[in-house]
C-alpha cells in the first residue's frame, strides 16, 4: 500500500518534470502531425474554411507531374551527395586523426565551414559560382579551360553544383567520424599489424567496422537533412534553373505559401514525414548487416 | 527501444571535457593506427599527411578569404573582368554603409535576430535541463517509453509539421485576438518547451552525476526542485553551455521559421534579411552583398575561437557510442 502510494508520487513526480515537453510535444509535434493528416484530406485554401475531399489531394499528387519533378531532383542530390558526402567526410576524418604537428589547427580550419549560416555560405557561393566573375572559372581559366561550365545557371551543372557546395559545409559529420576514430580500440590495430596487415587492409577490416555506428548514424542524419533540403536551393537558384534544382520541400514550401493550397501542402507533408520513416527504417533495417557495436 | 539508437550511446566522459580533439595537448591513448615502423617511411607519411592537410584547409578557407576580399572592394573593382586578387583601393566604407544607410534595414535585422536568439536560448536551455532531469533523476513507470518516444522526435523535420503549425498560429491569432503570425512568438515559444536533441544531451549528462549527491540532500530535507537547483545545475555548467551554443547557432542559422512566420521586412532576422538583401541588389553590388554576410557570419566565427572546446566536445557526443 506504502509502496504503491510512492509508486503514484514517483510518476507524478517525474511527470511534473517533464511536463514542459509533455505539453510541448502535444502541441507542437502530436497536433500539427494529426491536423494536417485531416488537412490532407481537405481541399483548404486558407481564407474559406477547410472541405473534406476525402482523397483527392493524394489522387492529384500521382497526376502532378511537379511533384514527380520534385521528388526527382531530391532523389538526384541525394544520389550526388550521400554517397560522396560519406566517402570526403570518412576520408577528412582520417586524415585529421593522424598525429602530426598543428592538427588542432588544421581540425579547427575544417570545421569552420559548417558553422557559416546556409543564407550566408549561399550568398558566398553564389559569388564563387559566378560563371564570368566568379573566383572558381577564374581558376580554371588561369588552368587553361577555355569555356568553364556555367555552374547554377546552367541545367546540366546547377544540381552538382549544390552538392560540390555541400561538401564544404561536413565539417559537423567530420568531427563525430573522427571521435568515432578515436573511439576503434587501439588493440585491434595492435594485432592486425602482428598479423601482418596492410594499411589498406586496416582500414577495411578494423577501422570501417569499428565506426560502422557511427557511419550509420550520420547516414541517418543525411537523409534527413537531404529530405527537408530547402534553403539554399531557395537562396541560390529559387529552383531553377527550369526547376532542375526545384526540390520536394520547396513544391511544399509553394503549394502552401505561394498557392495556398493547404490541404495538398499537408498531404505532401505527409509524404515527407513517411519517406523519413521508410528511409530510415530500411537504414535501420538493413543496419542488422553492416554495424557493429563492440562489447556489449 | 531506445538502446538501439546510436544517439544513445554517448562517452559520457566527452561531456566532461576529455575529448582528445579539442587540443593537441590531451591526445592521449588515441593513438593513430598507421605509422608502420622505420623512420624514414615515418617522416615520407608525415609530409604526405601535412600536402594533404593543407590543400584539404586551403579548400575550406578559399570561400572564407573571397568573400573578405570582396567585401572590401569598390563596386567596379569587384566586377572587373579579370578579377584581382588584392582590393584596391581598400574599402572599409561598405560596411560602414550597411549601417549608415537607412534602406539596408541592417541593425535593426540584427536586432531581431539577436532579440529572438536570446529568447530561444533561455528557453531551450532552462526548459530542456528541467525535463532532462526528470528523465535522468527520478525513476517511474513509463519513464523509458517516453524517452524514446522523444528521441524519435528528432527525426521529424520542420517541414512536416510547419504548413499546420503555420495554420494553428493563424487561427491563434483568430480566436483569441493576439496575433501570432507575423511577430516573433512563434519563433521562440515553443522552445520553451523543451527541444529533444538538448534534452537527450543534458540527460545523458545528468545520468553521471552519482545519486548520492542527491540522496544526501534528500536526508538533509532538500526538495526535488532544491536539488535541481542546488545540486544538478551547478555541476552541469559544461553540458548546458553546450546546449546553448547549439540553440543559439540552431536560431541564427533557422531560414525556413523566419520565413514562414514573418511577413514585413522591419520583422526580418539577419538571415531572412540577407537573402531579401540579395533580391534587392539584383545581382549587383557584390561587394556589399558579401559585406553583409561577413556580418551574418562572424558572429558565429568569433563565438567558435571563444568556446572551441564546447563545440567540438558538443558536436563529437553527439555521434559517438561509448
Amino acid at each position: 500500500m506504502i509502496q504503491w502510494r510512492n509508486e503514484i508520487r514517483q510518476t507524478a513526480k517525474g511527470l511534473a518534470f517533464l511536463s514542459p515537453w509533455l505539453i510541448g510535444f502535444a502541441v507542437f509535434m502530436a497536433l500539427p502531425i494529426g491536423l494536417s493528416l485531416y488537412l490532407s484530406f481537405c481541399d483548404y485554401p486558407l481564407l474559406q474554411p477547410p472541405v473534406f475531399v476525402g482523397l483527392r489531394n493524394y489522387h492529384a499528387m500521382l497526376h502532378d507531374s511537379v511533384f514527380w519533378e520534385s521528388l526527382r531532383n531530391t532523389g538526384y542530390y541525394a544520389l550526388l551527395t550521400l554517397p560522396a558526402g560519406m566517402i570526403i567526410a570518412i576520408g577528412a576524418a582520417l586524415l585529421l586523426n593522424s598525429r602530426v604537428r598543428g592538427i588542432s589547427i588544421y581540425r579547427a580550419i575544417i570545421f569552420l565551414p559548417s558553422l557559416v549560416p546556409l543564407v550566408a555560405s549561399s550568398m558566398v557561393w553564389l559569388w564563387l559560382f559566378n560563371s564570368r566573375l566568379g573566383l572558381i572559372n577564374t581558376v580554371l581559366r588561369y588552368l587553361g579551360v577555355a569555356h568553364p561550365p556555367g555552374w547554377l545557371t546552367t541545367t546540366q551543372w546547377a544540381m552538382p553544383s549544390l552538392a560540390i557546395m555541400s561538401f564544404w559545409g561536413l565539417g559537423n559529420t567530420i568531427v563525430i567520424y573522427l571521435a568515432g576514430l578515436q573511439d576503434v580500440p587501439k588493440e585491434l590495430y595492435e594485432a592486425a599489424e602482428i598479423d601482418g596487415a596492410s594499411p589498406a587492409r586496416q582500414l577495411w577490416h578494423v577501422t570501417l567496422p569499428g565506426i560502422s555506428p557511427v557511419i550509420f548514424f550520420n547516414l541517418i542524419m543525411a537523409i534527413i537533412g537531404v529530405v527537408q533540403n530547402f534553403t539554399v536551393p531557395y537562396v541560390m537558384t529559387q529552383g531553377g534553373p527550369d526547376r532542375v534544382t526545384y526540390l520536394f520541400t520547396m513544391y511544399l514550401y509553394d503549394n502552401a505559401f505561394s498557392f495556398l493550397h493547404m490541404g495538398y501542402a499537408s498531404a505532401m507533408a505527409w509524404v515527407e514525414l513517411l519517406m523519413v520513416l521508410i528511409l530510415t527504417g530500411v537504414a535501420f533495417w538493413s543496419s542488422r548487416h553492416w554495424v557493429h557495436y563492440q562489447g556489449k | 527501444m531506445a538502446e538501439k539508437l546510436p544517439v544513445n550511446m554517448v562517452s559520457t566522459d566527452l561531456l566532461r571535457g576529455n575529448f582528445p580533439a579539442a587540443a593537441e595537448a590531451s591526445q592521449g591513448p588515441a593513438a593513430p593506427p598507421e605509422s608502420p615502423p622505420g623512420p624514414a617511411r615515418h617522416i615520407s607519411r608525415r609530409i604526405l599527411s601535412h600536402a594533404l592537410l593543407l590543400m584539404a584547409s586551403l579548400l575550406a578557407l578559399v570561400p572564407f578569404l573571397w568573400l573578405l576580399d570582396t567585401s572590401f572592394k569598390t563596386e567596379s573593382s569587384a566586377t572587373q573582368y579579370p578579377p584581382t586578387l588584392i582590393p584596391a583601393p581598400f574599402r572599409w566604407q561598405n560596411y560602414v554603409n550597411l549601417f549608415s544607410e537607412r534602406q539596408y534595414h541592417m541593425l535593426l535585422w540584427a536586432r531581431n535576430s539577436l532579440t529572438i536568439a536570446v529568447l530561444v536560448v533561455l528557453g531551450t536551455t532552462i526548459s530542456s535541463a528541467f525535463v532532462a532531469y526528470g528523465f535522468a533523476k527520478i525513476r517511474f513507470r513509463g519513464r523509458g517509453v517516453l524517452f524514446a518516444l522523444m528521441l524519435s522526435t528528432m527525426m521529424i523535420p520542420f517541414p512536416v509539421t510547419m504548413v499546420s503549425m503555420f495554420i494553428i498560429f493563424k487561427w491563434l491569432g483568430d480566436y483569441t485576438g493576439i496575433a501570432w503570425l507575423g511577430t516573433f512568438r512563434p519563433l521562440w515559444v515553443p522552445y520553451w518547451f523543451g527541444s529533444a536533441f538538448s534534452i537527450f544531451l543534458l540527460r545523458q549528462f545528468f545520468i553521471t552525476i552519482p545519486d548520492e549527491l542527491s540522496e544526501a540532500a534528500r536526508i538533509d530535507g532538500c526538495s526535488e526542485l532544491g536539488i535541481f537547483f542546488r545540486i544538478v545545475l551547478p555541476l552541469a555548467r559544461p553540458a548546458l553551455s553546450v546546449v546553448a551554443l547549439f540553440a543559439f547557432l540552431g536560431v541564427w542559422n533557422d531560414f525556413l521559421g523566419p520565413l514562414v512566420y514573418l511577413q514585413h521586412s522591419h520583422q526580418f532576422t539577419l538571415a531572412l534579411g540577407l537573402d531579401a538583401f540579395q533580391s534587392q541588389l539584383g545581382g549587383s553590388q557584390w561587394n556589399l552583398l558579401m559585406a553583409a554576410s561577413v556580418l551574418v557570419i562572424l558572429p558565429v566565427v568569433i563565438l567558435f575561437f571563444i568556446a572551441q572546446r564546447t563545440f567540438i566536445e558538443g558536436i563529437a557526443t553527439t555521434g559517438i557510442k561509448g
